[in-house]
């Protein structure tokens, strides 16, 4: 049914759909609003045969979560940014156990200095840590890719994190087609856990493993990555048969065929994006755009063949590798490898910073004009002369004073009123 | 495309009021989108809110800097908030206030904008009466439904019933009924003139 409705509540009513049977979780802005209406949803018997566990923390509820799933139940969690940090040593051992946890990522930035608001630091924090990282572009895609993560996360019995823009999509109301009971009873099977901690039949998950089979263990989980490349566009196929509606899948090509540039980027942003591949193809400019919904595993052979006839692509992400540089530009250039292309890493939208179309649009203007050094790492919209003007006052004096502090008072806005 | 920003303070119903339209406008067969600037959630602090209306699915996500109506919550955001901000001639402004532009220092506002598609509703005082709460967000929809037509008044009624069902939605119904028919009255009588 065709809802006007919250992203938060329409993920939180796609995953009492698919019927896990143990959630945990903790409250993080800009993910609150999910947990807080599973727990209502619980509560008031619309989620049936499901405990919620309030936890006293984001490790306990990955714990919570592990526990449960080895014992054979479908479980979920959500959490943000710094909540996600503190998960980090069980999101591994999540992963390494091959246990099929669905969680979703409301994507916030990652601080110092605090920051509440959107950007993609705390999944690419994560990247490696075994689980499957899907991004949504819309609140559709967001419950969609829910309830194709559960089927995922089941057949290879892997964890699956669904990743979705904090605020920009949590907290915003538009229209979702919300699926029915049946559709999605149709599509998740009830779990047949591939381990299962049975007195009657007793195992061990999680049995310590040295040199003599540890690198042939961790190798199954690259392994099931792999498989997960060819089980994703399986999935997605039959999400379009069953529900009516393309959703999910490995890529999201836009106007990408006869492209000279190409705009690579992932979740909510794509909408604008493509907004100005319309506006620029209207002038007679040959650009395209290509989203990524599946960044983990990567979809190497996938991005090469999107982007083979592309002569310049422009990889705009919300995340950095601090002193390297752009983390999904690495993975493009690696995708990309000797192909005559230039692969330009633009870092946009950091810490809930808007990314707008006439920004876009300069960008991309400088970059058909060969304006832009493709060797160098860029910032969008980035405030060059805030930061002259704290580099030069760091040079000065003994004591310079924290940087976060120093630039607010320079912009005006008055940190924390312990100066004056 | 029809863009809508909303200022007003925390706990005027600021973010409430954006999710309404876009719901009043869903239900007549319109794509809408409603979101948020979220910084320090705190009562009295600056809060703006933006809803999209348009024929077609809404695939933009930038916050909206040149509205085509402006809802004004609290007018002593003057003073703090660049609240005018990418408003073109043509653009609509709903402002709470039972003073008017001139007694507000907003004469030279009201002379680059269309003396039709200006109005000022005494919202809180309508809310405080009929709601029984100063709380002006719902009846600054119906004010707006008046002005520029994007949503019917039934579609606010029923956005709003359906979000406070009970008393508060009878009563917020009843606020958003009295300030359309306040700006009705105000444009027929601008008409007239």
């Amino acid at each position: 049914m065709l809802r006007q409705v919250e992203g938060s509540q329409a993920v939180a009513r796609a995953v009492t759909l698919c019927r896990p049977q143990v959630i945990a979780a903790y409250p993080i802005s800009p993910q609150t609003h999910i947990v807080e209406s599973l727990s209502d949803r619980v509560r008031t018997g619309e989620l049936t045969s499901c405990e919620y566990l309030m936890v006293e923390s984001e490790f306990g509820a990955m714990s919570a979560c592990i526990g449960a799933s080895g014992a054979g139940a479908r479980t979920y969690t959500a959490t943000s940014s710094q909540g996600l940090l503190f998960m980090a040593e069980a999101l591994f051992n999540a992963s390494g156990l091959g246990l099929p946890i669905v969680m979703t990522v409301a994507n916030r930035a990652i601080g110092a200095p605090i920051n509440i608001w959107n950007d993609h630091s705390d999944a690419m924090s994560m990247r490696d840590s075994g689980w499957i990282q899907l991004f949504a572009e819309s609140n559709q895609e967001a419950v969609d890719l829910h309830v194709q993560a559960y089927r995922l996360a089941e057949s290879l019995s892997v964890p699956v994190m669904v990743c979705m823009d904090g605020f920009v999509l949590t907290h915003a109301f538009e229209e979702v087609d919300l699926p029915s009971q049946e559709q999605v009873d149709a599509f998740v099977p009830p779990l047949v856990p591939q381990q299962l901690l049975d007195p009657a039949d007793p195992v061990t998950i999680g049995a310590m493993v040295g040199p003599e089979a540890f690198a042939e263990v961790k190798y199954l989980m690259h392994v099931k990555q792999m498989a997960a490349l060819d089980e994703i566009p399986v999935i997605a196929e039959d999400f379009l048969r069953a529900f009516g509606r393309a959703s999910g899948g490995l890529l999201k090509p836009y106007r990408v065929e006869d492209a000279e540039t190409v705009v690579v980027a992932l979740g909510s942003v794509l909408g604008t994006v493509e907004e100005v591949v319309d506006a620029m193809r209207d002038d007679g400019l040959s650009v395209g755009a290509l989203g990524i919904t599946c960044f983990r595993p990567w979809p190497v052979a996938e991005v090469r063949e999107a982007l083979g006839r592309a002569k310049r692509v422009v990889v705009v992400e919300k995340a950095f590798a601090v002193g390297a540089g752009g983390i999904v530009g690495q993975n493009v250039r690696d995708a990309t490898r000797n192909l005559p292309v230039d692969v330009y890493d633009v870092v946009a939208g950091l810490g809930g910073r808007p990314i707008t179309r006439a920004s876009l649009r300069r960008l991309l203007d400088d970059v058909v004009a060969a304006r832009v050094d493709a060797s160098r790492l860029h910032f969008l919209d980035l405030d060059v002369e805030l930061v002259q003007r704290e580099l030069e006052r760091a040079r000065h004096g003994a004591r310079p004073g924290p940087h976060a502090e120093n630039m607010l008072r320079d912009i005006g806005t008055v940190a924390s009123g312990a100066y004056e | 495309m029809f863009a809508v920003r909303i200022h007003g303070r925390g706990g005027q119903g600021a973010v409430t009021a954006a999710e309404l339209l876009s719901v009043a406008a869903f239900d007549e067969g319109r794509h809408a989108q409603a979101f948020p600037t979220f910084g320090s959630e705190r009562t009295g602090a600056p809060v703006v809110a933006f809803c999209r209306i348009d024929d077609k699915p809404i695939r933009l996500r930038e916050p909206i800097t040149d509205p085509d109506a402006l809802i004004v919550q609290d007018p002593t955001l003057l003073h703090q908030v660049d609240l005018f901000a990418g408003l073109g001639p043509q653009g609509y402004l709903v402002l709470n206030t039972s003073s008017t532009l001139e007694e507000l220092g907003l004469t030279e506002l009201g002379q680059r904008l269309d003396p039709d598609r200006v109005v000022t509703v005494p919202a809180t005082e309508i809310a405080r009466q009929h709601v029984g709460l100063p709380v002006p967000n719902v009846p600054l929809l119906g004010a707006f439904a008046a002005l520029t037509g994007q949503v019917s008044l039934d579609a606010v009624r029923d956005a709003v019933r359906d979000r406070f069902p009970g008393a508060l939605g009878d009563g917020n119904v009843r606020a958003a009924e009295v300030a359309h028919e306040h700006v009705r009255t105000t444009m027929r009588r601008s008409a007239d003139a």
